[in-house]
């Protein structure tokens, strides 16, 4: 067990660990939505990385094939990149919501004119 | 009549999510409430179905398109999913002939249809999520039923409510990411994403380092969802800011729900095969959960809001339903089960009778409320009987848990923790008693005029009063269905 052979679960790990950290340390909302994608993004890459065999081929019956990739994880992250789009999606329609209201995407800026109001 | 019989489990959950596409297609606001009240009693009354169908000490299947269980997708309801079948269409029943009059108050004319669009949708993700075996079936519900409910937080026409969805979309999506790691993980080692068949296979990989993450990711994700300390940040804000027919319904259902997966993950998946003891999930919990009833319950005692005070004291009553799953024995169990039930009648109770101060008042603030019991008699009434149910005064719903859960605590000789679920409750007891203080000791501001809630919000939110006093004296469905759901969780997919 090396990092060189499992360098997808490294490559999932960083990415994901790079989408926590925006969405922690970025108070711009369009930044923690980009955050919140490459963190989603990161776990399409868990399903898929080891679905796939080294010299597998699509999964077709055949006597030529003997090995084939399994096809369940793509079917599972197609869904999983259709939530991943509605939640982008949801997410970036509220923060055009909370710019017509509060003419501003930063969050300490949108809590400070909150709290200036009686609660 | 067997053919339909046969499909109950996926009509419980269709119908729901084919009403909401075709209220979208209607686009006038009473037809759509009319659909949205009939797929409701119509969900409620297969859920009773099924709850009452389902065979002792086993379970109902149903094989999506005939696809045998681990190749297809499967449902599969057992009593404890019957249960939370039971608990989610019926507070979706009740509180959908509510929506009308406070919706028109609380959102724009425009959003109407939208509004009851997303609230069918969001009853069938959570229905989805209780009759699903399958792993990712669930996720795909989770989200289902979590982006609706994002959307109507924000519907209404506070601009607080805009960064309050905004905040739960964030920490749900990471809670349900969380979620799905862990299940790709378990898939990765079995193979399989049925979580009986899942249950089964662990035994081959018991304690591998994936398996043992897969539980750390589903135990913090689900944790994020179900609000439980200190991953409650979202909550509060969320339920005062939303529209008070949402708040009424996410209280009841949205968190419960996710307990109920919760449970199913640790007690059924992990829980025969995993030394679950050993890991201190348990002793983790615990800690969690006395931090959150105490920690909330003060905070809550300080609000100066009502709804934003039921919203902290949610947070609290979460932690009694941890503390239940955390004394890990059958009455501890059955404590949380049945006071996902209880809490759940209880506090839509409350937001539902707080929806109708917002309509008649335009504020739930305390302040405003000073001598309520003059102007709304009925409502205040409501919300003090619900408010024992919600410390645990004996004859309510509410004592029959804290019963259960001291039973519990005494059983793992925990004496302490006993004393303190009876000191936890009298601070709970500090907060009902403000709203009493507020609305009838003070004097009121201004001039005193009846201006009771409508009678068609007033019902509904009284059949949950009557409710929360009825399931303390009377316990044969509410009780029994729970030491079942317990067992039934405990017993796993054998």
């Amino acid at each position: 067990m090396t990092v060189g052979s499992h360098y997808g679960y490294w490559a999932m790990m960083t990415l994901m660990i790079i989408g926590l950290y925006i969405l922690i340390a970025r108070g711009n909302l369009i930044k923690k939505l980009v955050g919140l994608s490459i963190f989603q993004t990161s776990v399409y890459l868990l399903y898929i990385a080891p679905g796939k065999l080294i010299g597998g081929t699509a999964p077709i019956i055949a006597e030529k094939f003997g090995i084939y990739s399994n096809p369940l994880p793509h079917v599972l992250i197609l869904t999983a990149i259709v939530v991943g789009v509605a939640t982008i999606a949801l997410g970036l329609a509220l923060v055009v919501r909370i710019y017509e209201a509060y003419g501003s995407i930063e969050e300490d800026e949108i809590i400070e004119k909150d709290s200036g109001l009686e609660r | 009549m067997r053919l339909i019989a046969d499909h109950l489990p996926i009509l419980q959950v269709i119908l729901p999510l084919l009403a909401a596409p075709l209220i979208v297609l209607l686009r006038n606001a009473t037809l759509a409430w009319l659909l949205t009240v009939a797929v409701s009693w119509v969900s409620f009354a297969i859920a009773l179905t099924l709850f009452f169908a389902v065979p002792d000490g086993g379970a109902i299947y149903y094989e999506m398109g005939n696809w045998p269980m681990p190749i297809g997708i499967g449902y599969r309801i057992d009593a404890a999913s019957a249960y939370v079948l039971v608990l989610v269409s019926l507070i979706a029943a009740v509180v959908a002939p509510y929506a009308r009059l406070s919706i028109a108050a609380e959102v724009e004319r425009e959003r109407h249809y939208l509004f009851y669009a997303m609230f069918v949708l969001c009853v069938g993700g959570l229905l989805g999520i209780a009759a699903t075996n399958d792993a990712f079936n669930l996720f795909v519900f989770l989200e289902i039923s979590s982006l609706s409910s994002y959307v109507l937080i924000a519907i209404g026409k506070n601009r607080r409510a805009f960064h309050a969805s905004f905040q739960y979309l964030i920490m749900g999506t990471i809670g349900a990411t969380f979620y799905i790691i862990g299940v790709g993980l378990l898939y990765l080692m079995t193979g399989t994403l049925n979580l009986a068949d899942m249950a089964e296979r662990l035994s081959a990989v018991e304690e591998t380092r994936p398996v043992l993450s897969a539980l750390a990711f589903i135990t913090v994700g689900l944790s994020l969802k179900i609000a439980l300390f200190p991953l409650h940040f979202w909550l509060p804000n969320a339920y005062s800011c939303a529209p008070s027919t949402v708040s009424a319904f996410l209280a009841g259902t949205a968190t419960k729900v996710s307990v109920y997966v919760l449970m199913r993950f640790i007690f059924s998946v992990f829980g025969p095969r995993l030394p679950l003891e050993a890991l201190h999930l348990f002793d983790a919990l615990i800690v969690l959960s006395i931090a959150a009833t105490v920690v909330s319950s003060l905070v809550a005692v300080f609000q100066t809001d009502l709804k934003r005070m039921l919203a902290y004291s949610s947070v609290a009553q979460i932690g009694y339903i941890s503390l239940g799953i955390a004394l890990n024995n059958a009455d501890g169990l059955t404590a949380s089960v049945i006071h996902l039930f209880n809490h759940g009648v209880t506090k839509v109770a409350l937001f539902m009778l707080a929806g109708g101060i917002v309509l008649r008042l335009g504020t739930t603030n305390f302040d405003s409320m000073a001598g309520l019991s003059r102007r709304m008699p009925l409502t205040t009434f409501g919300f003090v009987l619900a408010g024992l149910s919600l410390i645990g005064v004996p004859a309510s719903a509410g004592f029959v848990t804290k019963w259960y859960l001291v039973m519990a605590a005494l059983e793992r000789g925990h004496w302490w923790l006993a004393a303190l679920v009876v000191a936890t409750s009298l601070i709970s007891a500090l907060y009902v008693w403000r709203f009493v203080e507020t609305a009838y000791l003070r004097e009121p501001v201004g001039e005193v005029k009846r201006v009771e809630a409508p009678l068609a919000m007033l019902i509904p939110a009284w059949i949950m009063v009557i409710a929360c006093t009825y399931f303390g004296l009377e316990t044969a469905y509410s009780l029994t269905g729970a030491q079942e759901a317990a067992m039934a969780l405990m017993r796993g997919f054998k």
